[in-house]
Order: C-alpha cells, then structure tokens, then sequence
C-alpha cells in the first residue's frame, strides 16, 4: 500500500522520534510513504486565526504538491491534518477563489490513528507484537483537532473517539475510562500563557491518574509536548509520561524500549522501561 | 460582564456582513450558554463565549475587539462543535483577531499576537517553522526572556530543537501568500 506523506514542522523538531517511529511502522505494516514534495508549514494556529487568506493558502500548496493523485494522504500531527482537511473544503467548495487551476485533486486526508484502527492495520499489529504491554494502564487522550470541528475532520465520534483505545487494547495494554479524553491542553497558548497551560495540564493528568492511568497516549506532538514540559512546571512527583501511539506499538512489537527512545521524554517513562525489563526477567526464569 | 449598552443605531453593519461572508451566523443565537459552559479557558475570559457571540449578533465590535477573550481562545473548537445552532464560534473568534490586527486595535493580551507573529515570521522566510529562531524572535519581541529557560534548555538538550532551519524551494509561494494572495480582489 503507498500512501502520501505529511510529516509538517513539529515532527522535524520537537517531535523528530514521532516521525522517525511513524516511519518505522508503515515499514512493519508494508505501507510506502511518499513525502509531499517540498511541502511547507501548514501555519498552524497561527496563521488561521489572524489571517484567514493565510491559513488556508498555506495548507492548500501542499495539497497542490500532491503527486501521483489517488493516495490518500497520512498526517501524524493533529494540527496538521485539521488544517490540511480545512483547505481540502475550502478547495472543494470553492475552487475559484483559491486560485485552482484544472481539475481538483482526488484523495482523503487521513490521521495516523483513523488509519491505525482501521480493522485491517489493526490485526496486522495485533499479529506482529511480540511483546504485550499486558495491563499497563493508561489514559488515551487526542485532544482537540484530530476530531474538532467534525465538518472539517470527518471524525464519527467526535466526544466519544475509539481509535487510541482500539490501538492500545491491540498492544495488550489496557486503556482507562477517564473524563478528559478530548479536553483542550491549550497547547497554542502554551508560549505567550504558560500559567493557563499549566492549569489546563495539571486538571488532565489529575483526571487520568484518578482513573488509575500510569502513563498518557496520544496522537497529536502538541499534546505530547505540553501535557510533558507543563507536568514538570508543576513540580508534582508523579508525573505522567506521554507517549504516541506509534511508540508504543513499535515497542511492542519489537519487544523492547530502547535507551535513545527513554531518553527523548521529559517525564521519566520507566513505566514502559520497567514493563519490558520486568517481562524480560519473568520470560528468563 | 461590565454594563455594555446594546442600542441598533452602534450596530457596525461592515462587521455583520463580514461574519455573513464567512457563514458565521451569529443570528442563530439563543444564548442557551453551552459554549460558555464546555469553554475550557472560560474562566479566564473577561467576557464568556455566550457574551462574545451576543455583542457579535448586536454587531457590537468595539468592546471585542477590545477585550481579552479573543486573545485566549485557543481554537479548540469545542464551543463551536457543542452549538446546537451550529454557529462558527471559533470562525467568530478569528474574524475578531483578523479585525483586530487590521485595525490596529491594542490587544488586550499583547504576547499572544506577539507569538503568532514570530511563528509566521518563521514561515515566511523559510517555509517551515524554524522553532529556535521563533523562541528567539518571540523572547526578543514580547520582552519575556527569561520564562521558560529551563525548559528551552532541556529540550535543547533531548534533541528536540533543530539547530538550522530547513528552507523549502519554493519561497517565491511563500511570499505570495504572505504578501496578500487572494485579497486582490477585496475591494
């Protein structure tokens, strides 16, 4: 299966292992990802909420650098695929004033989780694990624009998603029932008013640990990013690793959590350190 | 909510036929408060979502344009999804920036056009965010050079700050877009 590829800003930044471990994976599931070519931030929520003309322009070039039309497109970051699916609309609905020439390209965006869950990839991964994350409790949280608003993002179940829980329960691992699955962690604001992202972080990991939850999972870089360097600002002691998805499954079916992946976390992940050293000895006696 | 006077002759029609263009219809309004109530930034706001969407209705732009909450929405789109009218709230809240910047309104909350600024500056130039040279830009900007040290350090020290910014080849896009495409034909 060939699926073009948009990997946007974070994930050759703050978010590079997120990338090199989406990579990873379609190599596991057999899927060949071609990069966008020359592809461009998509302005994020910067550009959307000051300049309306910009924040579509920007995602709408790389939907115009699409080559070989008829692949749907795979996004990792959830911002990305919000603002990509909002020039796919525009673009649709509106061809003339976007500046579209000839015949609008043919595909669907689609966010590594949706792709993930889909009932196929999904027994591919079940298949391949090789080592379970039997039991580990943990708390799946997507955020904001992997599902908001629905009319962009096309999500079935925008208050009640499934696919992060789907992909866990397939790595043996156990996924909580919590409240603040889909609450914002501010993470646009996270810059200029750390003091409300810290607010807004503290009230999720409070709710997931109440759940039971050792460690968070999720889909999107900005999440992973601030639920993790706000945590710290609390300076609370148990905090909550955050991992993506996508880590974790290569984990699993790798059977191990290698010391460069540990490293790139601001919050200790020994939970899922600990999880394979402690199967380790157990398969050794 | 501070006493605002609400009175048809202050309605600014401009601003009503913008929110028209961008399918933002306000009038569909009850003021059934389920924006304000699932707002997770709400209480931080001088004026609540449900007030922000009833100055909008009366075409009342002064006093948004001037208050805080435009600021600190977060386009997390959550008031927008919940609208059982299916009002754009969050479409609301960038028309009031978008004006706002325009016009050359103070913010109420400086930093946070401040960041956006430097995050596009970023793009424009290279094509890509560039996250050093926009921390960089940021800090310099908004005179907060000392929050975050120690976290800007640490991510510096996990990797996750590339050094050198990677520059698409087609700048010339870039330019075009940020010199005002499709604003041609605005007037």
């Amino acid at each position: 299966m060939k699926l073009s590829y948009y990997p946007g800003c974070s994930l050759e930044g703050t978010a590079l292992d997120y990338d090199q471990s989406v990579r990873e994976l379609c190599t596991h599931l057999g899927v060949e990802l071609v990069d966008i070519p020359d592809w461009n931030c998509c302005g994020a929520s910067s550009a959307h909420m000051t300049d309306h003309e910009v924040g579509i322009r920007l995602p709408l070039r790389n939907l115009l650098q699409v080559t070989g039309s008829g692949h749907d497109i795979l996004v990792p970051c959830a911002a990305c695929f919000q603002r990509l699916r909002a020039a796919d609309k525009e673009m649709r609905d509106n061809p003339v004033h976007w500046d579209i020439v000839g015949s609008v390209p043919e595909f669907e965006i689609v966010h590594i989780s949706t792709f993930l869950a889909r009932p196929e990839i999904l027994e591919k991964i079940r298949d391949k694990v090789s080592q379970p994350l039997s039991g580990l409790p943990v708390a799946c949280y997507y955020g904001c624009l992997s599902l908001r608003h629905p009319h962009i993002t096309g999500a079935p179940n925008w208050e009640m998603p499934v696919n992060l829980e789907c992909i866990i329960e397939a790595l043996g691992a156990k996924p909580v029932n919590w409240s603040h699955r889909t609450e914002c962690c501010s993470g646009s604001l996270t810059m200029a008013r750390p003091d409300i992202a810290r607010k807004l972080v503290g009230d999720i990991a409070v709710a997931a640990k109440r759940a039971g939850a050792t460690a968070m999972v999720t889909d999107c870089p900005m999440c992973q990013a601030n639920m993790e360097s706000r945590q710290l600002d609390l300076g609370g002691k148990d905090d909550l690793p955050v991992f993506f998805a996508t880590e974790l499954i290569i984990a699993a079916i790798e059977g191990k959590y290698p010391k460069k992946q540990q490293k790139v976390h601001l919050v200790s992940p020994d939970v899922v350190t600990q999880h394979f050293d402690s199967t380790a000895t157990e398969d050794s006696v | 909510m501070n006493n605002i006077t609400i009175s048809p002759e202050d309605r600014n029609k401009k601003f009503l036929n913008k929110l028209k263009e961008r399918d933002v219809d306000v009038q569909a309004c009850y003021q059934c408060g389920r924006c304000s109530a699932g707002c997770p930034i709400g209480e931080f706001f001088d004026l609540n979502v449900m007030e922000v969407v009833r100055l909008a209705t009366y075409g009342m732009e002064e006093p948004l344009l001037n208050c805080h909450t435009i600021w600190l929405c977060a386009a997390c789109e959550t008031c927008a999804t919940r609208c059982p009218n299916d009002i754009e709230i969050a479409g609301l809240m960038d028309v009031l920036r978008e004006i706002a910047l325009r016009k050359g309104v103070t913010p109420a909350e400086p930093r946070v056009p401040l960041f956006h600024k430097a995050f596009l500056g970023s793009i424009s130039h290279w094509g890509r965010a560039y996250e050093i040279g926009m921390i960089a830009g940021y800090k310099i900007n908004s005179r907060d050079l000392l929050g975050d040290m120690k976290l800007g350090l640490n991510m510096f020290l996990k990797g996750k700050l590339k050094l050198t910014p990677h520059s698409i080849k087609g700048k010339s896009d870039m330019k075009q877009i940020f010199s005002g495409k499709g604003k041609e034909y605005d007037r």
